[in-house]
């Protein structure tokens, strides 16, 4: 098995007119995604790559049975989108959008805690699966194959590097789950770590943290008492200035709180081998996991 | 986006915050005339630049004070002025550069018993705003927060209830105030909550609020920062900006939707992605080398962003050669390419350049760039190109 997505996973793409929404939606369909719905207000009736659109989630899973969500919507409007998504009770909603204010993002949350829905993201690059030949999300597929290893970062293109790596490395991916660098994020390093433990296919853990927050060290807690699988861990930002903000709203230091140095040493603590560079992270986790 | 102190307390005093009368001058005004037109004699005079700790940092042209000097005539006042703006005053927060001041805040002193330190903001792990109250105001809250943090009293605001009264007196109990005094708090801590909502602010801080010699609560200096990407709802904020306090260079990237941070190195950094940017950032330094600046192109950056993007890096004149590293998802390999040869072309690019492409479009990008006659040393993998990088900029 896999975590968060399977064969089974039916998917509606908000946003699916808009340039985004259709470059990838198509891209997702070719890996073998089945995408079955698009949503898009006003757009009801209409078809395109051969997916039906509808004018809201609801009206999606009435028809075709849709159970994730996968959102494209610009910032100022995903906040009610994944509200949305929510209101239909969907499983699983993936927010690949940036930029989405932080007050918006506080008031999902709340409506997360009671729900019975699991946001991916916002800000984020989402999550595939080889093996189930599902991906919901941006990344490239060609860099990815089924494999053993369970990948989360909070990052995009660096968890592309660590993907990439493990490919070349001749091994492969479980599942990889892009949490995203956002300061409120529905799911967490925690959250990902909790599944993939459970997950029987997955047997080695890479993990990809940034400075700032504190959901690496939360994860490193969890990590120490309750996993038994190998972890390898990257945490980038060693080299930024304190106090500024580096692209990712979450990757600010300020004083020691959040700093790599505090996120390494609670990793090591708990047993992590860390890449002390990005270009080792596969390396790091071979060296403790045999392929 | 982060705002002056005088803009802060203004906001504070449009949601009726109580806060001391203050007028600003800026270089070329007539600062004699302003000095008449008040009411008292002791002036307070602040530095107004986006940086904190100005009390206790220095000017380059040394005047014996900081950013913050309480003068006891208008006379003084008007020297103190004089000085200050024109000057560089260098905090903790600003490097060793220091700010260039341009505008400084007059305020009337405040006699007063006892200062606390209030701040709103969002607490990211329970995902919520929280209010931070401490009876230890006036010192930085990293100092309060390491050395007695059992004073420094949390409130956690559920947003669909806001704020609450009833919380607001169990804190006020904690710190035993009056009646009166928790009366006055009460009405004051709303007002803050409901302007953190309403203008999307990211952090409200008052350092100090003080209860006055007559038990009353002012707040004697402010800072508030803004979520950014909240601002296309809230134009009244966005006109609060003040572009001369920050990097040209920056403010120039934010028109294309790049983000840059001039760094104090000499390696250029062109990345997409935030996460692989600050990677590889850490690479060149883990390799021995500085970077001159982190940036992220985004995630669907085209051929004329990347050509205006060399062109900022190029503007620094530290840089000896300059990295590029792009694993292309959205961002296709082949538009940097076509980006950069057109930056080279325009700028007569004489700097070493190390890329690295892996992703959508490799090999044409490698082929753009190959057929350029541009001197580009291509690298195999992350851990070369920086390797490369370091050697060349030695």
């Amino acid at each position: 098995m896999s975590i968060l997505v399977n064969k089974e996973t039916r998917v509606v793409v908000c946003g699916i007119t808009g340039k985004a929404g259709t470059f990838h939606s198509n891209q997702c369909l070719e890996f073998g995604t089945k995408i079955v719905a698009g949503v898009t207000p006003g757009k009801g009736g209409q078809v395109t790559s051969n997916i039906p659109i509808f004018n809201s989630v609801r009206e999606s899973v009435t028809n075709e049975g849709v159970n994730t969500a996968l959102i494209f919507v610009p910032p100022m409007f995903a906040a009610a989108s994944i509200m949305e998504c929510i209101e239909a009770n969907l499983k699983l909603i993936v927010c690949i959008t940036e930029g989405i204010p932080v007050l918006d993002m506080v008031r999902v949350s709340v409506a997360l805690e009671h729900s019975n829905s699991r946001l991916v993201g916002p800000n984020c690059p989402g999550i595939i699966s080889p093996g189930q030949r599902c991906k919901i999300g941006i990344m490239p597929a060609y860099i990815h194959r089924p494999g053993p290893v369970g990948i989360v970062s909070r990052s995009g293109t660096l968890t592309y590097e660590a993907v990439w790596q493990v490919t070349q490395q001749g091994s492969g991916q479980s599942t990889c789950v892009g949490i995203g660098g956002d300061q409120i994020i529905g799911t967490t390093h925690l959250d990902v770590i909790k599944m993939f433990n459970a997950d029987p296919e997955t047997e080695a853990i890479l993990m990809i943290g940034e400075i700032g927050g504190s959901s690496e060290e939360l994860a490193a807690a969890y990590i120490k008492q309750h996993v038994k699988k190998p972890v390898a861990a990257f945490i980038a930002g060693i080299s930024a200035p304190q106090g500024r903000r580096m692209g990712h709203a979450g990757a600010i230091v300020s004083g020691k709180y959040g700093s790599a140095e505090s996120k390494l040493a609670t990793l090591r603590d708990a047993g992590v081998a860390i890449a002390e560079v990005p270009s080792k992270m596969a390396e790091t986790l071979f060296s403790i996991y045999g392929k | 986006m982060n705002i002056h102190e005088h803009q802060a307390q203004n906001l504070l005093k449009e949601f009726n915050v109580p806060v001391p009368f203050g007028v600003l001058v800026a270089s070329g005004d007539d600062y004699q005339a302003t000095l008449e037109t008040l009411l008292f004699d002791k002036i307070c005079v602040k530095a107004q630049i986006h940086a904190g700790g100005r009390g206790a940092g220095h000017f380059k042209k040394d005047l014996g004070y900081g950013g913050v000097k309480i003068t006891s005539s208008k006379e003084e006042a008007l020297d103190v002025i004089e000085s200050m703006i024109g000057n560089t005053l260098v905090t903790k927060q600003t490097g060793n550069g220091g700010k260039l001041v341009r505008k400084v805040y007059l305020v009337e002193p405040v006699r007063f018993s006892q200062e606390y330190y209030v701040a709103i903001l969002i607490d990211r792990n329970l995902r919520r705003p929280m209010l931070m109250l401490s009876r230890e105001g006036g010192v930085d809250i990293e100092a309060i927060a390491d050395r007695s943090p059992k004073k420094l009293h949390r409130i956690i605001i559920e947003p669909s209830m806001g704020l609450t009264v009833s919380q607001i007196k169990e804190l006020a109990s904690q710190i035993r105030l009056t009646t009166e005094q928790t009366q006055e708090l009460s009405n004051l801590l709303l007002q803050l909550y409901a302007l953190f909502i309403a203008k999307d602010c990211s952090l409200i801080e008052i350092n100090p609020l003080v209860l006055d010699k007559s038990g009353h609560f002012l707040a004697i200096d402010s800072k508030i920062n803004f979520d950014d990407n909240a601002l296309p709802r809230h134009p009244d904020i966005v006109k609060l900006r003040d572009i001369e306090e920050e990097n040209p260079n920056e403010v120039e990237a934010l028109q294309y939707n790049l983000n840059y941070i001039a760094l104090d190195g000499n390696i250029a950094c062109l990345v997409n992605g935030a996460g692989l940017a600050m990677a590889t950032m850490d690479l060149i330094q883990y390799h021995g080398g500085q970077p001159a600046n982190f940036l992220d192109i985004g995630g669907g950056a085209n051929e004329e962003q990347i050509t205006h993007a060399v062109k900022i890096i190029l503007k620094n004149p530290n840089i000896r050669g300059i990295v590029v590293n792009i694993f292309g998802g959205i961002v296709k390999c082949n538009a940097v390419a076509q980006g950069i040869v057109n930056a080279a072309r325009a700028t007569l690019l004489s700097i070493s350049m190390v890329v690295r492409f892996e992703g959508t479009n490799v090999g044409e990008g490698k082929e753009v760039l190959k057929s350029s006659g541009l001197r580009i040393i291509f690298a195999n993998d992350l851990d070369d190109a920086a390797n490369r990088i370091v050697n060349l900029c030695k």
